[in-house]
């Protein structure tokens, strides 16, 4: 009888044990400013082609890039409950271009032929979880030899009632400055170096609206709008146009663009294993350019922390009406250009990626939440192909 | 087409399809959402897609619609 006893006492004191309510993190936030997100990612970029607009739309485009990107996301609550989110990041980037190199026809390696470029960026967010609407400010900063950028933003998040759907607005404003730098041979008495290389600016506003929508448990759409005004100095200064008669000029293009691009993403998750991503995007702008961009991307579960995501994405554009290949141009144009990035063309991009997020942490770290590796190869139909290979690395 | 009617139609296509999408859309409860919030779900662009965006906006003619940068920050377009 005692032996029953004891054992019953045992069991209800381990019954009462589990029920113990034990404080949740989730109901009662933490007040304390924690880290809640670090991650890395490093690209590295090549390409070649044969259309470089420095030379005039001819000679080689053979450019790499080296980016690695580190941020940093740390969150508190205050007094009402209200999420405060705090976002850094940092940016830099070391580029070789053998167009740069160009600039100076006669230069082997000139200064020119490689330059790094830093941006930094600071943002804050206030999020109500309990009204369901977020308001955020944001600046930014981006330096390289011939080009720096100041930025500010502003955005706000309204969810609907049923948190089955969000809308957001932000606005952007990018104030620039462009060094003008010139081909040698435009330059007055052709002088190769300058200790200080006048600027003029360029200032881009724009504003973004997006709505995302729920369908159901397995489908989200989202519709994306920007409308951006930009205004000052639009050409590079350093990009030639040879015109018919065989003259060589600097690039000129209007001191105003307005742009509209308008996107559409639809998510499906089919069955267990497979993510179908599609986004669509229309895009004109005042210089004549029109382009459609289609993009699909299926990540494969091959296990619940192990996934491969194959993607292809479809572009294509109008010519801007101010471009002309090498010695197309004529005294008669009033603005000209032969970048070939302004020409018409498709381009395919393809490739994929592989994502590890074990829920032990990467390589049995906690921390380390989850690693990726893509690759991407794309091409276009005039010349230019490139490959892209970027690797992110995900603490929480 | 003229371009009064071009805007209208650009105007009217996606305010179609979001009506039709949200009147025949239902509500997904919070317990309801594990695949949507499956990481791979995410409808913005994610961390890894960075740099790829980046050399886009500088060889393409086009950008934005796509929650990042609408220029600015760089020499591009």
């Amino acid at each position: 009888m005692k032996r029953i006893f004891l054992t019953a006492a045992g069991l209800m004191a381990l019954l009462h044990s589990f029920s113990q309510k034990v404080p949740d993190s989730s109901i009662v936030p933490s007040r304390k400013l924690t880290i809640d997100e670090v991650n890395i990612v490093s690209s590295y970029y090549s390409q070649n082609g044969n259309n470089a607009a420095v030379t005039g739309g001819i000679g080689s485009e053979k450019l790499t890039d080296i980016a690695t990107v580190f941020d940093i996301k740390l969150t508190r609550y205050d007094k009402k409950l209200r999420k405060h989110s705090f976002t850094g990041e940092l940016g830099i980037d070391h580029y070789t271009s053998a167009s740069s190199d160009k600039i100076d026809l006669k230069a082997n390696s000139s200064a020119s032929h490689a330059d790094n470029r830093i941006y930094p960026s600071l943002g804050w967010t206030i999020e109500n979880e309990k009204k369901g609407h977020s308001f955020g400010l944001g600046v930014s900063a981006s330096t390289e030899f011939d080009y720096k950028s100041f930025g500010g933003n502003i955005h706000f998040s309204k969810k609907t009632n049923n948190r089955n759907g969000e809308f957001t607005a932000k606005f952007q404003a990018y104030l620039d400055k462009v060094s003008l730098i010139l081909p040698v041979e435009l330059r007055p008495g052709g002088e190769r170096e300058h200790e200080h290389y006048p600027t003029s600016s360029r200032n881009t506003f724009s504003g973004s609206v997006s709505y995302s929508q729920i369908i159901n448990e397995r489908l989200q759409v989202m519709f994306l709008a920007d409308v951006v005004q930009q205004q000052g100095y639009l050409s590079l200064p350093f990009h030639r146009v040879y015109f018919a008669d065989g003259s060589v000029h600097q690039e000129a293009l209007p001191d105003s663009r307005f742009k509209l691009p308008l996107g559409f993403r639809a998510n499906y998750f089919l069955g267990d294993r497979f993510i179908v991503k599609t986004y669509y995007r229309f895009y004109t702008d005042s210089w004549g350019i029109k382009s459609h961009t289609a993009d699909i991307e299926v990540p494969v579960k091959l296990t619940p922390f192990l996934s491969v995501s194959p993607f292809y994405r479809f572009y294509s554009q109008t010519a801007m009406k101010y471009f002309a290949p090498y010695q197309q141009h004529t005294a008669s144009n009033q603005y000209y250009t032969s970048n070939y990035d302004y020409a018409k063309f498709n381009s395919s991009f393809f490739g994929a990626g592989l994502r590890l997020a074990p829920p032990g942490g990467v390589f049995g770290a906690a921390h380390f939440q989850s690693i990726e590796l893509r690759y991407g190869h794309y091409a276009k139909t005039v010349s230019l192909q490139s490959n892209i290979v970027s690797l992110h690395l995900k603490f929480k | 087409m003229s371009k009064k009617k071009y805007v209208g139609l650009l105007t009217a296509v996606p305010v179609a399809s979001l009506l039709l999408l949200t009147t025949s859309c239902k509500t997904v409860k919070e317990y309801q959402k594990n695949k949507l919030n499956d990481a791979e779900m995410t409808l913005g662009n994610r961390s890894i897609e960075k740099t790829e965006l980046s050399f886009q906006g500088y060889r393409e003619g086009a950008s934005g619609a796509n929650a990042g940068k609408t220029g600015g920050g760089c020499g591009c377009n």
